[in-house]
């Protein structure tokens, strides 16, 4: 089990200096979490650090492919006016 | 090795020395000699020494461990001194190089900033390897960082360590409800937490580290982003506290929030504040404390003299190619240094007899006025339509002083006859409103040359355009002004227009 991350990715370098596990690695055109190193921080954390620090929604997913950090979560802009702006297919896609 | 163009009568009391921009000695008055002595060349810190010190900031703290409503990582910054996580990021040897190059460069490199694209502090290790490295090699140069503050108090001994002497903490409130609608998460002790529990930790963080840096010596500033109907009111209350704990300065800076930025502010809607409210804060908090009102909020990566980026020649490419002699360098800059401080004493001592003088034959129940400055290295040296900000001053009967800059957008694109379109496609008619409002309040704007076009729509605006001082020292420029506007009579009734700008 690992989580992933995509190409929403900013290549901030904050989930580089958290992880416990040192699976996260400096890639282009982003970062790649090493699926044979990520434990998803069980036994270290409570919370996945990656995401826990992440600062883009959207930008890690777990092996279903859904976000740790959805749409409105870190910003706390409605949904509704995500929609309004066109910026929620975006961000989800 | 070529010296930008500063003003060059001291003797005359010219230039920055008279008052406002050289009142170095009104708004650092409060602080002992040790202090005062410390900030003398510090471009960001002292009011008359940006004319003649460059700074620079290196890109080297990509992470955060907070968010800010008014913040979108993935963009620049328009707020604080953040370029945005896609511009040149350095690692540490790199930094480090490019400093070396850039300070053999321009000689009159005195500081070296660590502001971000993220918090210094939460990537502790590239910014303090980047410090080690560069007080080893460069002992000259004076190190400065600015932080949220979050994780500031375990950083306090590695901070003492490394002898920087300068940090910038941006504290936009004191109180905890307050802080919740500014910040919508910080990472703390592994776990990410919201609301008022986060503003509160990050508040007690940032007053601890606060307390624990003045009572170590060290300088703090603090930055404050005017966010109105958030935090305006209370940024009085917040100057009152870090002024107690022994910040020598406050900048207060305009949030400013455009949707393009993606911001959450930018996104909601939430208004920026007028440059008349700006500038009635900073008068209320200023009564406080020492205000910083010539900062340009400028970039993390920003290089050279304030107000201007000589960013693009020192790309990493081109530091490939560049073969210095930093023995030599550190010489050269001593020597650079030195006069240019021979220089700053001087304008200073003369500045008390200049400034009795300078006002002779006005009345001294005149009314003051704001004017505008295109201004270049001290003197009125920029054409309206190349300017992308202009100097406010107010000039009295007691004097000019300077009441801080508003940013524009370009105006001409370049088009030789600065009349149809401006920057990005955008009509230079409404770019032209644009700077028209920003520059509300002032009834004249001095600078190098003007277009036609400008002139009238600016004049119907009830703001004179002045082209008649062009390349005369900024401050001698504004009293001559002030003085035809006496001579003609036209200080004595209070502006009807002054208000009326929209
Ligand atoms: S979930 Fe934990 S172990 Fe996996 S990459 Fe993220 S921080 Fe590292
Ligand atoms: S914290 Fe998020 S945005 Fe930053 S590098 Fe990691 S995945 Fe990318």
């Amino acid at each position: 089990m690992a989580l992933q991350i995509v190409d929403l990715c900013v290549n901030c370098w904050a989930c580089v200096d958290v992880c416990p596990n040192q699976a996260v690695v400096e890639d282009v055109p982003h970062f790649l979490i090493n699926e044979q190193a990520c434990t998803e921080c069980l036994g270290d954390h409570a919370e996945a650090q990656c995401a826990a620090i992440c600062p883009i929604e959207g930008a890690i997913v777990n092996e279903l492919g859904e976000p740790l950090n959805p749409p409105g979560s870190l910003t706390g802009i409605p949904l509704d006016k995500l929609r309004e702006l066109g910026l929620l297919d975006r961000e989800a896609a | 090795m070529e010296l930008p163009v500063i003003s060059n009568a001291p003797s005359s009391g010219g230039g920055c020395s008279s008052s406002g921009c050289g009142s170095s000695s009104d708004a650092m008055a409060h602080l002992p000699d040790s202090i005062r002595q410390k900030v003398q060349d510090h471009p960001c810190y002292s009011e008359d020494a940006h004319h003649y010190f460059a700074r620079m900031h290196v890109a080297v703290a990509p992470a955060c461990n907070i968010q800010c409503n008014y913040c979108n990582r993935k963009y620049d910054c328009a707020n604080e001194s953040r370029p945005g996580v896609v511009s040149e990021l350095l690692h540490p040897d790199q930094a480090v190089t490019k400093v070396l190059a850039v300070a053999a460069t321009i000689p009159q490199m005195t500081v070296l900033g660590i502001a971000g694209p993220g918090d210094p502090l939460a990537n502790p290790a590239r910014t303090f390897e980047t410090f080690r490295q560069l007080s080893d090699k460069a002992p000259d140069i004076k190190l400065c960082l600015s932080t949220n503050g979050l994780t500031l108090p375990e950083h306090v001994d590695e901070i003492a360590k490394h002898n920087i002497d300068h940090v910038t903490i941006t504290i936009n409130c004191v109180d905890p409800e307050i802080g919740a609608q500014i910040y919508p998460w910080i990472y703390w002790q592994n776990r990410r937490l919201r609301g008022v529990e986060a503003a509160r930790i990050l508040i007690e963080q940032q007053q601890k580290g606060l307390e624990m840096l003045t009572s170590r010596g060290i300088l703090v500033k603090v930055n404050s982003v005017m966010i109105p109907g958030v935090n305006d009111e209370h940024l009085k209350e917040v100057s009152k506290v870090v002024k107690a704990k022994g910040a020598f300065l406050h900048n207060v800076m305009p949030l400013i929030a455009e949707a393009e930025h993606g911001t959450y502010y930018g996104l909601m809607e939430q208004p920026s504040p007028t440059p008349e409210q700006l500038q009635a804060l900073q008068d209320e908090c200023g009564g406080d404390m020492a205000m910083m009102r010539h900062c340009r909020q400028c970039r993390a990566d920003a290089v050279g003299l304030l107000g201007e980026d000589r960013g693009a020649e020192f790309t990493l490419d081109k530091l490939a190619d560049m073969d210095i002699d930093y023995e030599a360098a550190m010489q050269t800059r001593q020597e650079v240094r030195e006069n240019l401080l021979e220089q700053l004493a001087a304008k200073r001592a003369g500045a008390p007899a200049a400034e009795v003088t300078a006002l002779a034959g006005v009345p001294a129940d005149s009314r003051p006025v704001l004017m505008a400055v295109a201004a270049k290295n001290g003197v009125v040296g920029e054409h309206f339509g190349h300017a992308r900000e202009f100097l406010v001053y107010e000039a009295s009967p007691k004097g000019v002083r300077l009441m801080g800059h508003r940013k524009v957008d370009l105006y001409c694109n370049g088009a030789t006859d600065c009349g149809d379109s401006g920057e990005g496609g955008q009509p230079a008619g409404s770019i032209l409103d644009q700077i028209i409002h920003a520059l509300s309040g002032c009834e004249q704007v001095l600078c190098a040359r003007i277009g036609f076009e400008p002139w009238g729509q600016l004049e119907a605006a009830g703001i004179q355009p002045n082209g008649e001082h062009a390349m005369e020292p900024v401050e001698d420029a504004v009293l001559a002004v002030y003085r035809e506007m006496s001579a003609a009579g036209k200080l004595a009734a209070p502006a009807d227009k002054l208000n009326k700008v929209a």
